[in-house]
């Protein structure tokens, strides 16, 4: 894609400017499906209609929210810190978009195919906490300080053990590459990493049981970072009103807001990515069948979506049906439970890859 | 030629932009009539009491400690999960020798309590009871 642009305008800068795009509109796209899909989920889940006066179905009714944010007056209070206040949003969606440039959407559309891929993403993702803890603390609210403190602590703990299965996913593939991990679970489902990856013969069993565990491990730590329910006592509505942005309104909440669903969808292609395949199909190319080769690329952009939608509706499924947990059961979780496993596990899986 | 960390570059300026464009066409859309209720700081409807900008409880502080620990060490670990192959078993001891000693750290905070998050209440001495043991049991009757 990167190539393609390239040969059109002859300019590297334009490109990339082109192939950013791309991103961009998926994680518009996320959130403006996804907050409709999660009012409609939970309206199924708990027995009731959910959105559907605007459009057929309700479908219109994010569109109509955006265009009201964008009219709503920014009522802000004169006691915030206001430069901090200002740059809280634009460094935590710049946190939450630049993961983006290392993730494959497909073999030919890539930001950037730096060969340190996964260890940028987890580098860059810590700029969200700064941003989270300027925004707590400019606000001047109770609120906001304290949904900014709890937050931070769960998502630097919670880094840890995402680390460590990234970690042991390094030392069974030997690369940090994005891409080349997505491109060693090609041609059909037995080979993803859950299942072993393209391993043969014993290795292969051997590191089934154990990427189970590091999936589920990453999979909840995943879910802490990005605050989402039973991980969401930053946010938690009835106690901290709305975390961190509670003193933010119209566009600046609808960037947090943004960001958020951004981060969903990026931990969901990343989870996607680590255990089951990233871009490539469980089944199969029809355009390899058809002989028809440009079809390719784009059937593995829709398997990297489906990928993470799929992900995401796991989260939201989450979100509806557990209660959510305690500040001491959070971080007993996170260093007494999954930490220690992640360590054993990622001994385990070095033991086994060397075999 | 831009390298692909250039392209990094590139993707961080234009989040940064795209926010910066969209806050101020925000800015020359939305009605700005503020009131004195409007300016205040929201706390429910209550008038705000006291100042958010307090002493914060100390295990934030503790937990980012341990944090800043683990992460640094797990840094270390990705250069030695890359090439650990190379070096067959004597690479995967070496890293097994740092993963144990980290492990032990772990072990330390662990039995020292650092890892509670609600710590039970020091109980320290007090000088009349150690003199007087017994007015204690007179006065709790």
């Amino acid at each position: 894609m990167y190539q393609y642009f390239y040969d059109l305008t002859g300019n590297t800068i334009i490109a990339t400017l082109i192939v950013a795009v791309f991103p961009l509109v998926n994680v518009l796209l996320v959130a403006l499906i996804g907050v409709y899909l999660e009012r409609k989920v939970s309206a199924w889940i708990q027995d009731r209609i959910g959105p559907n006066r605007t459009g057929p179905l309700g479908l219109f009714q994010t569109v109509a929210d955006f265009l009201k944010m964008l009219q709503k007056e920014d009522a802000t209070s004169t006691e915030i810190d206001s430069k901090l206040y200002n740059i809280a949003p634009v460094l935590v969606f710049t946190g939450s978009f630049a993961a983006y440039a290392a993730i494959p959407f497909s073999s030919k559309l890539i930001g950037s195919e730096a060969d340190v891929g996964i260890f940028y993403v987890l580098a860059i993702s810590s700029l969200v906490v700064g941003g989270i803890l300027m925004a707590g603390w400019a606000s001047n609210n109770k609120y906001s300080m304290l949904g900014a403190m709890r937050s931070a602590a769960q998502i630097i703990s919670y880094e840890i053990p995402t680390a460590i299965i990234v970690l042991s996913i390094v030392m069974f593939t030997g690369t940090l590459s994005l891409d080349k991990i997505s491109d060693m679970q090609t041609a059909s489902f037995w080979n993803w990493n859950i299942f072993g990856g393209a391993e043969l013969g014993l290795t292969k069993f051997l590191m089934i049981p154990f990427m189970f565990i590091g999936f589920l491990i990453i999979f909840i730590s995943t879910l802490a970072e990005v605050n989402r329910t039973p991980f969401d006592i930053p946010e938690a509505e009835s106690e901290l009103v709305a975390g961190y942005f509670t003193e933010y309104c119209g566009m600046k909440w609808a960037m947090f807001m943004l960001s958020e669903y951004g981060n969903m969808f990026a931990v969901s292609a990343i989870v996607s990515i680590l255990f089951f395949g990233g871009y490539h199909s469980p089944i199969g190319y029809l355009g390899n069948s058809i002989g028809v080769e440009w079809l390719i690329p784009f059937e593995q952009a829709f398997w990297f979506l489906a990928k993470g939608w799929f992900f995401i509706l796991v989260q939201m499924w989450l979100r509806w049906t557990l209660p959510r947990l305690r500040v001491d059961q959070l971080m007993s979780l996170c260093w007494k439970y999954l930490i220690p496993y992640a360590f054993v596990n990622l001994i385990i899986i070095g033991i086994i890859s060397l075999l | 030629m831009l390298t692909e960390f250039g392209k990094i570059l590139i993707f961080i300026i234009f989040a940064i932009v795209f926010v910066t464009i969209t806050l101020f066409l925000y800015k020359l859309i939305r009605p700005n009539r503020p009131t004195h209720e409007k300016q205040m700081v929201y706390e429910c409807g209550e008038n705000p009491e006291g100042s958010p900008w307090v002493k914060f409880n100390i295990r934030f502080y503790v937990v980012a400690l341990i944090f800043l620990i683990f992460d640094v060490e797990v840094v270390l670990l990705f250069p030695w999960a890359l090439t650990y192959k190379e070096f067959g078993v004597y690479g995967f001891i070496v890293g097994l020798i740092f993963l144990i000693v980290l492990g032990l750290g772990m072990a330390y905070e662990w039995r020292k309590g650092d890892l509670e998050w609600a710590r039970p209440e020091p109980k320290p001495p007090k000088l009349d009871e150690i003199l007087n043991p017994k007015t204690e049991i007179q006065n709790s009757n």
